[in-house]
């Protein structure tokens, strides 16, 4: 069985760092799990712990139905494709793919067999007496790949393996990524930080900051229900609005807005609004006046950047700080039209918000109120 | 194994190949340094030449004063080494000490540098410091001390004196360890993963990456111990046991020198380390192209 888990797996580095603070995650058999989360937040950590690359302070590791913390990386039954591809520069695209079944002394006319096999698969026939620095970005990415699938491991583990590629190749690759996993069904562990990556990769996304797992779940529930302000601001692309409000009596007002909401209970909270949940005022929607900044037009879409009354709401998910060039006291909206829509900056109108879509989380701890 | 892929069936090619690109190539070209670089190689050149010059002169050629040009090329100088002095056997005797302290040099010194590169042991780093500190100590200070232990291992007046000393040494411990700090350490990780043990890593990734940095320990270690005479000249008294650089003091009497037989016994001296030097050049050029590890 390919079935991975982590069990209350804690990992701290000298110095007091906690990369990993009290994982618990089980991936089974076949799924293709997305770790995903800002720099730092211990998802490479924790691939590297699966790998044997780094061994967990407490917690155990469980590949198939042994325990592997103390199992070396070689006898561990997995394979890794590093965000760098680590192909081995001295040797041929044929020798990379051979390496680790020559290393556990597989019969040379199976290894034989197995690269072919692969290669035909990957469409690296013609490249196979080349080295890597022959080789272009995709083409090593591939070879990546097929070094780590000739082995036929348990699970496959993926760091950022497509950081490196150029934006276009990188949706060839992604889609590729995902036809190769439907096709061979192995377990699948893949690091990301880029949540379009998440998004469309994964079978169940676990979002991470600060070593803590922060919500795990199909990559639509995450984003239809975000648990916390950390995963509303880190899933979606361009990420959910969010404005600081207070609930009274079951209404909340943010800025100039005010909506009935019954289920907030009273106290400060942040109201949350994805830029598709915005749309042009029409009658009984509650409204509030956009100040309109930079218009997108994106083909397919308008997205339309400005702000509102009221101020915004840090959620520790940003990526860097955007210096916005906006008005005091004023929190930033982005919101996705259909094409057609004609706004030029310095516009002023009324956007109309859909109560169903609104979220709302407690500034106290965070959390969403459901 | 439960994985997904069985190649022992046929396979059919899931992803379409992609596109054959080469990256550019990267070419040298003349410049301006040439000019510079040229004048000088021609200072360095002076001397080699005037040894060749002298090593086919006559004695008498050799003593005139201002020098001269042969009158002509007298090869008699060479056989007369060859013939009248143990110049093979020293030779032989260098190339056996050159080449053993050159093998162990390369072999134990990986070995030690990958270890304070890579592997994490406790006082590894003091270790390490202690290493390099033998490096301040000039040799002049430990050559009686080395003297005393090789006395009492017995190997005085025989080639060992001159190997054993010398099997692994502080400078290429340091520069081999330097070099496989800089070398990127997913490739190691990768290769743990493929299943490969710390020694099939280091002979079969680590090495084989480290083509310039080997030549170049090779290369140092092989003129240190090739042109080495302070430590032959204490620990060797035999002419049997002689290195060359030694033989070659046979040529200088306390009256007389047979100056165009040194110059002859020089040019044969030198001459495995002009060859190695012109077979590892290639190694250097090479370890410059074979870089790149992303895209």
């Amino acid at each position: 069985m390919g079935d991975v888990v982590f069990n209350s797996v804690r990992k701290e580095f000298t110095g007091q760092t906690v990369a990993l603070d009290d994982l618990t995650l089980q991936i089974p058999d076949g799924e293709f799990m997305i770790l995903v989360g800002p720099s730092g937040c211990g998802k490479t950590t924790a691939l590297r712990c699966v790998a044997g690359l780094e061994k967990p302070t407490r917690g155990t590791i469980r590949v198939g139905d042994r325990v592997v913390n103390d199992v070396s990386p070689r006898d561990r039954d997995i394979a890794m494709v590093f965000q760098s591809y680590a192909l081995y520069p001295h040797m041929t695209v044929y020798k990379n793919l051979a390496f680790g079944l020559k290393q556990r002394h597989v019969d040379k006319a199976e290894i034989d067999r197995r690269v072919r096999a692969i290669s035909t698969m990957l469409g690296l026939d013609a490249l196979l007496e080349r080295r890597p620095a022959q080789l272009s970005g995709g083409q090593r990415q591939r070879v990546a790949m097929g070094r780590a699938l000739v082995r036929e491991p348990a699970a496959f583990l993926l760091d950022e393996p497509l950081s490196n590629l150029d934006a276009k190749l990188r949706v060839q690759m992604r889609a590729e990524l995902k036809r190769l996993h439907t096709r061979l069904a192995i377990t699948t562990i893949y690091v990301t930080h880029d949540q379009v990556e998440a998004m469309t990769l994964g079978d169940r996304i676990a979002v991470m900051s600060n070593g803590r797992l922060q919500q795990l779940g199909p990559p639509q529930q995450l984003y239809d229900e975000p648990v916390n302000l950390f995963v509303a601001g880190f899933i979606g692309s361009p990420p959910m609005n969010l404005v600081r409000g207070h609930a009274e009596g079951g209404r909340v007002r943010a800025g100039d807005l005010s909506v009935e909401l019954a289920r907030v209970p009273n106290g400060d909270v942040a109201l949350g609004m994805r830029p598709e949940a915005l749309v042009l005022a029409s009658d009984g929607l509650p409204t509030f006046e956009l100040l309109v900044d930079v218009v997108e037009p994106l083909g397919d879409e308008v997205l339309v950047h400005g702000s509102t009354a009221g101020t915004t709401v840090e959620t520790g998910a940003e990526e860097e700080e955007v210096p916005m060039l906006l008005e005091d006291a004023r929190a930033p909206i982005t919101a996705r039209f259909e094409p057609g829509v004609r706004f030029r900056a310095g516009d002023r109108f009324l956007v109309g918000v859909k109560p169903d879509a609104l979220h709302a989380f407690d500034l106290r701890t965070g959390e969403r109120v459901r | 194994m439960s994985a997904g892929i069985d190649v022992r069936e046929p396979v059919e090619q899931i992803l379409a190949p992609l596109p054959d690109e080469e990256p550019p190539r990267r070419r040298f070209l003349f410049s301006g340094w040439h000019l510079m670089l040229l004048p000088l190689a021609l200072v360095m050149l002076a001397p080699m030449v005037w040894m060749l010059l002298t090593s086919v002169q006559t004695l008498a050629e050799t003593e005139h004063f201002p020098p001269v040009l042969p009158s002509g090329v007298r090869w008699q100088n060479y056989t007369d080494v060859l013939q009248l002095s143990q110049f093979p056997r020293w030779f032989l005797n260098s190339m056996i000490v050159t080449v053993v302290v050159v093998l162990s040099n390369l072999l134990l010194c990986s070995l030690a540098g990958y270890a304070f590169a890579r592997i994490r042991f406790f006082g590894r780093d003091v270790v390490f410091i202690l290493v390099l500190a033998t490096m301040m100590i000039p040799f002049q200070v430990v050559l009686i001390p080395t003297f005393l232990i090789v006395r009492r291992i017995g190997l005085i007046d025989t080639l060992g004196a001159l190997i054993v000393p010398n099997l692994a040494g502080a400078f290429g411990i340091f520069l081999l360890r330097q070099f496989f700090k800089t070398l990127p350490v997913e490739l190691e990780e990768a290769a743990r993963i493929d299943g490969a043990s710390r020694l099939g890593i280091l002979f079969k990734i680590v090495l084989p990456l480290s083509g310039p940095v080997l030549a170049t320990l090779a290369v140092v270690t092989f003129l240190w111990t090739w042109n080495d005479f302070l430590w032959p000249l204490v620990t060797i008294s035999s002419s049997n046991n002689m290195t060359v650089q030694l033989g070659l003091l046979t040529f200088q009497g306390a009256h007389k020198t047979n100056t165009n037989l040194l110059m002859a016994a020089n040019v044969m001296s030198i001459a495995p380390v002009l060859v190695l030097f012109f077979v590892l050049q290639r190694y250097f050029i090479r370890g410059i192209a074979t870089t790149g590890l992303k895209g």
